[in-house]
């Protein structure tokens, strides 16, 4: 009852798991990490696989599809994550860093930019702090102010963490 | 007196797209919009649009505005289109077809329509609640204009009524702004706009009130404040009142469609919940029961920009086909396509109000 409300509320929660997870034993070897996106309502949107350079997101059938994905093809590019117009889609690169590290490209539309090297404040879906992770590099891969924010998180929060915030 | 084959009242999205076609098929168009800047609420759209690459989905709505003008700008130079700002359309005559119209507030003059495309756009509702008249209540198109046209910070900490996609999408448009969200209230026990666009303000910790309602504003002279209560499910007050701290309040109840002319036209009117008020009955190709008019976008039944330009198109396209019979091919050819935009748009769950309340108003032709 409590986490349909939330769900409800705009708060994926783990009993309602619509988020596509990335089969992990590839997960843990793909280098530039793996999409995950969090679309779990029928929408007429597809400029997800429109932004996907390589076909990992899968063609629509009928566009309200969630969106299905091939992960042999993805290459962590982040493209779809600053197309995406609902900001749902992550990138989690489990390979980077060091054991209990891994990075994750964040979608990011607020001022002030962070830059490289600034330590930020790494959100939940609920918007609380649950960290204080360090940017590794700022892209604009659409040149139209949406950021992809690369920052590293400890590996277990992958799952958790959902945007940065400068602080 | 003026005349012109085709009057396009309203210069947003569905009318914007309207002139455009109507234009494309070498009718001469007028198009007259009350606000000073074209572009209707197209150009206070700094999100993404959804949708497909047709309706440019991932491109901010006023950069799709932007795309709009060049085209009209195109129409403008060749003489085939003639652009009216600043003017209001105040009433149609149905005994002899005439409109008329005022620019700013001096000028009062007559012009005669062979065609009109009405795309008059909507209205915010308002709730009832106490103090609800004190400055620094706005609607969500007052605050969007103020911020984003005019570039006028609102308020410090603004609470939202209303969790729609407006509602929504309008709380993350402030943050941007620098502007803080208290918080989103929302009578039903859901939000009713699309659920991503709730998990961007959620993950930056807006809380969303499900199942409340704003009960008074607080404050003499300006905000100091709201009063928060739980509904239940048959939206009696329940639990304790809420005070939130803010120094706005932001009402994004929703829209009803702007239809007094289509009312003066004789048009055949129908109330319709889904559509959002009354609208005009009207066939596949958005023509009303008034032979000479069509109608598009909002004024057709509340639904999006997107889904306003694809009916824009047709509205436009099937006035000038009736002008012209060469382009009764061009209409056939290009409606097909854009019916089946429509149609996409309209899929899925979120779509279902909509073609619930369209199924009560379209007719297959007016015989």
């Amino acid at each position: 009852m409590m986490n349909e409300k939330l769900f409800n509320s705009g708060i994926l929660t783990e009993e309602r798991q619509k988020a596509v997870i990335p089969p992990l034993d590839l997960w843990e070897k793909k280098k530039n990490g793996l999409v995950v996106i969090e679309c779990p309502q029928q929408i007429p949107c597809n400029p997800c696989h429109d932004s996907c350079p390589t076909g990992a997101i899968m063609a629509f059938e009928n566009i309200i599809d969630i969106p299905r994905i091939d992960y042999e093809k993805c290459t962590g590019c982040g493209r779809c994550v600053a197309r995406c117009p609902g900001l749902a889609c992550f990138v989690v690169d489990l390979t980077w860093g060091e054991e209990d590290e891994a990075l994750m490209k964040l979608p990011h539309e607020m001022l002030p930019l962070p830059q490289a090297g600034d330590e930020v404040a790494c959100l939940n879906r609920m918007g609380e702090e649950v960290h204080r992770g360090k940017v590794i590099n700022v892209t604009e891969p659409w040149k139209d102010c949406t950021r992809v924010v690369h920052v590293s998180v400890p590996k277990d929060m992958v799952m958790t963490i959902r945007a940065i915030k400068v602080v | 007196m003026k005349t012109t084959e085709i009057l396009v009242v309203g210069g947003g999205p569905a009318g914007l797209s309207a002139a455009i076609e109507a234009a494309s098929l070498g009718c001469d168009v007028t198009l007259m919009d009350s606000d000073l800047k074209l572009g209707g609420q197209l150009i206070k759209q700094t999100h993404k649009f959804f949708g497909s690459r047709e309706e440019f989905a991932g491109t901010r709505g006023f950069e799709i505005g932007n795309l709009l003008f060049d085209e009209v700008e195109k129409y403008k130079k060749e003489g085939k289109l003639e652009i009216f700002s600043n003017t209001t359309v105040t009433g149609y005559y149905k005994e002899d077809g005439i409109v008329s119209y005022t620019i700013g507030e001096e000028t009062y003059d007559l012009i005669k329509p062979r065609r009109i495309v009405m795309a008059t756009g909507a209205q915010e509702k308002r709730i009832a609640f106490r103090n609800n008249d004190l400055p620094g209540v706005y609607g969500a198109g007052a605050v969007q204009t103020l911020m984003n046209v005019y570039g006028v910070a609102p308020g410090e900490k603004v609470l939202m009524i209303g969790a729609g996609n407006i509602g929504l999408i309008v709380s993350y448009q402030l943050m941007q702004a620098g502007v803080k969200v208290a918080g989103v209230v929302e009578a039903m026990p859901r939000i009713g706009g699309y659920w991503v666009h709730a998990a961007k303000i959620r993950r930056l910790g807006v809380p969303v009130y499900l199942q409340h309602t704003i009960t008074e504003a607080l404050g003499d002279k300006v905000i100091e404040g709201a009063v928060i209560q739980e509904i239940d499910n048959t939206f009696n007050l329940v639990g304790e009142p809420i005070k939130v701290d803010c120094d706005t309040i932001c009402m994004a109840i929703g829209l009803t469609p702007t239809c007094e002319l289509l009312w003066s036209a004789g048009c055949e009117m129908k109330f319709v919940p889904q559509l959002c008020g009354y609208v005009a009955r009207r066939d596949a190709m958005m023509r009303t029961s008034h032979p000479d008019i069509w109608v598009a976008g909002d004024a057709a039944g509340i639904e999006e920009a997107s889904a306003a330009m694809v009916e824009g198109r047709i509205a436009g396209l099937a006035a000038a086909a009736s002008l012209k019979p060469e382009g009764c091919q061009m209409l056939k050819d290009k409606s097909a396509e854009y019916l089946k935009r429509l149609e996409n748009l309209r899929a899925g769950e979120t779509g279902a109000k909509i073609r619930c309340g369209l199924e009560q108003v379209c007719c297959e032709c007016w015989g």
